[in-house]
Order: structure tokens, then sequence, then C-alpha cells
């Protein structure tokens, strides 16, 4: 009897080995750079608090996908969510600033970035319903506008005084910055958003019937229809939630890691986090863990160029190994037991 | 505008769609076959990075193009047995696979990153190239792009005019039906997904060493891969249809840049993105093409059927889903 488990090891050492070749193949150390990548994120205090800081969005916006592709959504617009999310609590920030007490202005900042991310979520779902756009399309193709809807913003109503740059918006004031525990560059309120989305999803899922019907409607949603479930309704409300948590994890993006708006501000967090659910298995369960873990290998291959001349894009691969690994040494077991039978 | 400054813009509008229209006419092939390969902005710039490498190192283009093709190939090739053979998601399978072969490409491609390399060299048609308009437009080019301009009624004439085509469309219509007729469906879709695959990898090598010589991060080519499989959408799988697209794209890339020196204050990612909602509002025209309640609108007028018509494309009814038994 073949387990998941030892598909699992499977699927590990495949990655191993590949990343290994990988790195032979650029002429690199490899005991080196995985050493590197260790060190690099979990090799003290100071570092453990920025992977933390990775590990916020990406745990929000997994989160999120976990509705999305449990009614059978591929929300690859969450990318987009991320930043419209940003986009949001910015607009928020700068319209308030002077007018409202800090603490009040942070929390409807952060509440204005949860709508724009829903919106634009809402708005592939609905492009999906109505318009018989296909959601990869829709969602992607909103992802390149929301890109474009940055730089606009930061080279033009928004630019800083005197000239516009990459590097952003002006900065807020400390006093709009999400605290930082004393011992690290991390928002305890950020992490606790987090930590709040994996409740609240482990709660809806699974203890009221929102999970079951997801999951009815996504499996038939004729049959759905006939007991009396709206899939349209239960589809936009999947996108809602998923753009609502990736909208989240922008505004964090903004007041408690840059402190601005910046043309990379969603980081590739959406994307990863799709890779982060896959390698779940769609699960909730294996989402924290497995967002650590690729936030430690991205903050990890930060000092990669320096140290050793290498891309920091080794991380993507390894990501990106894994969940191939595991998704062909999962079909493989299918693939023999289905021949077994 | 003077009639030469246009045939010279008409020109580069037909460099500029070859390796769309290499890379769309390959995902059609591969998609009339059932098999989606969602890779593609992966496997291009994954492509054009080896293409580049091979090129700068052995001095050979040609080399460089035949690595582009073996690299397009092997990733459509790991597609094709992960969702023919395994019967993995496609759609899971060619999304990680477009997200780590980008990270490949730039990891991989570090040392090659902004340095001279060689290029294509023009190959002008001999005697066709004096021809007035038509010279300059069609015949001026490099072999890249004759490729891609053949390579239109080629693909029509092996999907309907061949017996392999005619399999491979009924393998993605009903690959079950077609394993009753005595074809091997999983067979045919492996051979579309590496020969659809290679295109897509020599429209990388057409980027890489043509149309943006070089490499770098970003290369340029980026998000081309997404606009391709939108293409094959937009055509509604017809490779015909699929090519006018990927012309009609070129000419509007080729119109952003005299629009970006008029505004010269909004940076050129803006109009990077341009084609973006243009493609979601293609894909709403299309959606909403296929209701009832438009055709019924448009049945009492002949132009809006006619419009109609012209944009409908089903997709071929197996597309995605792996062959059951056998």
């Amino acid at each position: 009897m073949r387990s998941r488990s030892f598909e699992t090891l499977v699927a590990a050492g495949l990655v191993l080995i590949f990343t290994t070749a990988v790195l032979l193949l650029t002429g690199a150390p490899p005991l080196e750079a995985f050493s590197l990548l260790v060190r690099g994120s979990f090799g003290s205090v100071s570092k453990l608090a920025r992977v933390l800081t990775v590990w916020v969005p990406l745990t929000l916006c997994a989160c999120g996908l976990i509705y999305t592709f449990r009614i059978g959504l591929w929300n690859i617009g969450v990318e987009g969510q991320v930043i419209l999310g940003a986009v949001g609590t910015t607009w928020a920030l700068r319209a308030g600033a002077g007018h409202l007490p800090p603490g009040v202005l942070l929390a409807l900042a952060m509440a204005t970035g949860v709508l724009l991310g829903a919106g634009w979520s809402l708005a592939a779902g609905v492009l999906r319903t109505r318009g018989g756009v296909n959601e990869i399309f829709a969602g992607l193709g909103l992802n390149f506008v929301a890109q474009g809807v940055v730089l606009w913003l930061i080279f033009g109503p928004w630019k800083r005084p005197g000239v516009a740059s990459m590097s952003g918006t002006v900065p807020f004031p400390p006093e709009l910055w999400l605290p930082n525990f004393s011992w690290g560059r991390l928002s305890p309120v950020a992490l606790g958003c987090a930590v709040g989305a994996l409740v609240l999803t482990a709660w809806l899922l699974g203890r009221t019937r929102v999970g079951l019907f997801l999951r009815a409607v996504g499996g038939n949603p004729r049959a759905a229809h006939l007991l009396g479930l709206p899939p349209e309704r239960y589809l936009l409300l999947a996108m809602v939630m998923a753009g609502g948590m990736a909208g989240l994890a922008g505004g964090i993006q903004v007041t408690a890691v840059y402190h601005r708006l910046i043309p990379a501000i969603s980081s590739n967090y959406g994307y990863l986090a799709l890779l982060v659910t896959m390698l779940a298995g769609f699960r909730l369960g294996p989402v924290a863990p497995i967002a650590l873990f690729f936030a430690g290998l991205n903050v990890g291959s930060v000092q990669l160029p320096m140290a050793l001349q290498l891309d920091s894009s080794l991380s993507g691969v390894i990501q990106g190994a894994s969940v191939l690994a595991v998704l062909l040494a999962h079909g493989w077991g299918v693939h023999r037991a289905r021949r077994q039978a | 505008m003077n009639e030469f400054s246009l045939v010279l813009l008409a020109a580069s509008v037909v460099a500029t769609a070859a390796p769309i229209l290499l890379a769309s006419l390959g995902e059609t092939l591969t998609e009339r076959a059932g098999l989606i390969n969602l890779s593609l902005d992966g496997t291009i710039l994954l492509a054009a990075m080896a293409a580049f490498a091979v090129a700068h190192d052995t001095g050979s283009v040609g080399l460089g193009f035949a690595a582009a093709a073996a690299v397009g190939g092997a990733v459509a090739a790991l597609v094709g047995f992960a969702g023919v053979i395994l019967g993995v998601s496609q759609v899971a399978v060619g999304f990680v696979l477009t997200l780590m072969c980008r990270d490949l490409a730039y990891f991989l491609g570090n040392p090659y990153s902004r340095i001279q390399g060689p290029q294509v060299p023009p190959l002008p048609v001999p005697g066709l190239a004096e021809l007035p308009v038509l010279g300059p437009l069609l015949f001026r080019h490099n072999a890249v792009v004759y490729l891609s301009l053949l390579l239109v009624p080629a693909l029509w004439w092996v999907l309907y005019r061949t017996k392999w085509g005619l399999e491979v469309r009924a393998v993605g219509e009903h690959p079950e039906a077609a394993y009753a007729r005595g074809i091997a469906p999983r067979q045919v879709q492996m051979v579309c997904a590496v020969v659809g695959g290679a295109l897509v990898g020599l429209a990388g090598a057409a980027y890489s060493l043509a149309l943006k010589p070089g490499w770098g991060r970003p290369q340029g080519a980026e998000g081309i891969g997404w606009i391709a499989l939108a293409l094959v959408i937009f055509g509604g799988w017809h490779p015909v249809k699929v090519a006018l697209g990927a012309v009609l794209f070129a000419l509007l890339q080729v119109a952003g840049i005299p629009l970006q020196e008029a505004f010269p204050s909004v940076p050129a990612q803006v109009f990077q993105v341009a084609p973006f909602p243009l493609m979601i509002f293609t894909l709403l025209f299309m959606g909403l093409s296929q209701r009832e309640s438009v055709e019924r609108w448009a049945e009492g007028r002949p132009w809006a059927k006619r419009l109609v018509g012209a944009f409908r494309g089903a997709a071929p009814r197996a597309l995605g889903r792996p062959m059951k038994g056998g």
C-alpha cells in the first residue's frame, strides 16, 4: 500500500536531486548554497522575523484560495487582488491623514484594502458567471491591469514631489505604521490577521455548512441548483472571500512592511500562494507550515547574489519543483493503483 | 505619413507577429488534440534563454534555435506525461511549470545577462525582395519570420486536409470514440504536445535571437505566453483565425511605440499592460456572443449575425480532460 508520506518522500528526493543538478549546471557549490538558504532564513531571531513577515501575506492569500479552489475556481487573479488591496489602503491613508486619529485611520484603511481586493476579485467572478470569460484569463488580465494602475499612480497622481521614481510614493509618517514587536521587524497585528484568517477559514469550512455548500456547487453545479443552492452566489462568495483576504495582505504590505506604495508591492506573493495551496493538496491543514517553508526560501535566497553571485530566483525554482514533484509523485501513485486494480 | 513608411510599419508588424504566431499556432495544435499547455509564458522565457546561451557559446544561431525547440518540446512533454499518462490536472501542472520555467530561466541565464551575442541574419528572398510594396513587406525578413508565415497554411492543411489532422481533431473531441475507431489517443496527444511545445520554444528563440536580441531579467517577452493562450481562444481554435488575432495583436504592439513617444511622462510599463484589458474585452465579447439571447437578437440583423458567427468557435470538447480507460 503506497501512502501519501511515501509519495512526499519521493517528491522531496526529486526536488533535492533537481536543485542540485541546476546548481551544478551553473557551477555553484550546492552545499554552500543550501546552507546559505537555511542560515539566511532561520539563522537568527531577526531573520525569523523577516520570514514571518513574508509568511503573513502568503498565509492570507492561501487561506482565501482555499475557498475558490473548493468551488473549483482557478483564482489566478489573486496577485492583482493583493495589489488593489495595497492601492485601497494607500488611498485611504492619504485621504484621511491629519483628519482622523491614527488608530482609527489605520483600521479604516485596512478595511478599504479588503473592500478593493474583494471588488477586484468580484470583477473576475462576474466576468465568469455573467460574461462567460474563463476566470484564469479574467484574473490574469486584471493582474496586469492592476500592475498598470499602480505604476500610473506612482508616476502620476501620487508621485513624489519633484521626481517620480520606482522607489514608490512618499513614505507615511511613523504614527501610520503598524507597530512592530520589540525583538524584530514584525508586526503583531499582521501576524494576528494571518492567524485570524486561518482560524476563520477552519471554522467556516469545517464547522458551518458553507464548506459543504462550496464543495457541492463545485462538484456539480446543476445538482446543487436543484437542491436550492444558487451556484452563482456561492461562486461569487468564494471569490469575495479570496479577494478580501488578498486585499488585507496588500494592506499589510503597505502599513507594516513598506510604509508606502511601491511598484512591486505584491512581490509575487499571490502567485506563490497558489503554489502553497497546490502543495497543500488544496487543504487548509498544511497551509501554515508550507507557507513558512516558502517564506524561508524567499528570505534565505536574498543573499545569494552577494555571497555566491547567483540569481535569487533559486527560491522560485525550488518552490516550483516542490509542487511539480508532489503532483507527479501523487499522479504516479494514483496511476499505479489504477493499473493494479 | 507617406506610403514608404507605411510599408515599413506594416513590415515591422509582420516581424513582431512572428513569435506570437509560432507560440499561438503551436498551442492551437496542442489544444486541438484536447491538451492544454498552460506553461507557455515560462516556456518562452526558458527557451529564449537556452537559445541565447547556446548560440552565444557555440556561435551558431541554428543550434540556438534547436536548443529552444528542444526545451519547448521537453516542457510540453512533461505537461503531456503528467496530464495524458498520469491524469494529473493539466492546468495545475502547466501553471506550476510556467512559474518554475521563468525562475529557472532567470537563474540559469544570470551569467548571460546583458552581453552581446549572435543574431539571426536577414535573409531577403532573391527576386521577390525587389517587388514594390510586397518586397519590403514580406520578403526582406529573416528565416524565422518566413517560418511563422508558412506555418499558418501548413497547420491549416495538416489539421483539415490530412488523415492525421482528422485523427487529432477526433481525439480532441472525443478520445474514447477515437480509441474505438483504432486511433491511439494518448500517442496523438503526446505528439501534438511535443510538436506544439517545440513551436512555442522557437517563439522564445525568435525573441532572444531576433526581435529582442539578448538576455536579461526582464527579457521583454514576459506576458506573451498568456497572450498567445488567449489568442487561441480568440481564434476559436482555428489556425487562420488565431493567426489573424496574432497579427492584430502585433499591430497593437507596433502602434504602441509612437503612442509612447507622444506621452513621454507615462511610464512604458503602462503601455505594456494595454493589451490585457483588450484581451478581457474580446473574451467577454466572445463569451456573450455564445449566449442564446444574443443569438436571438442577432437573428433579424444580418450584420450582427455575421459578426457573432465570426466570433463563434467551440473549444475541442475533450479539452483538458484525459481519456478514460484504454
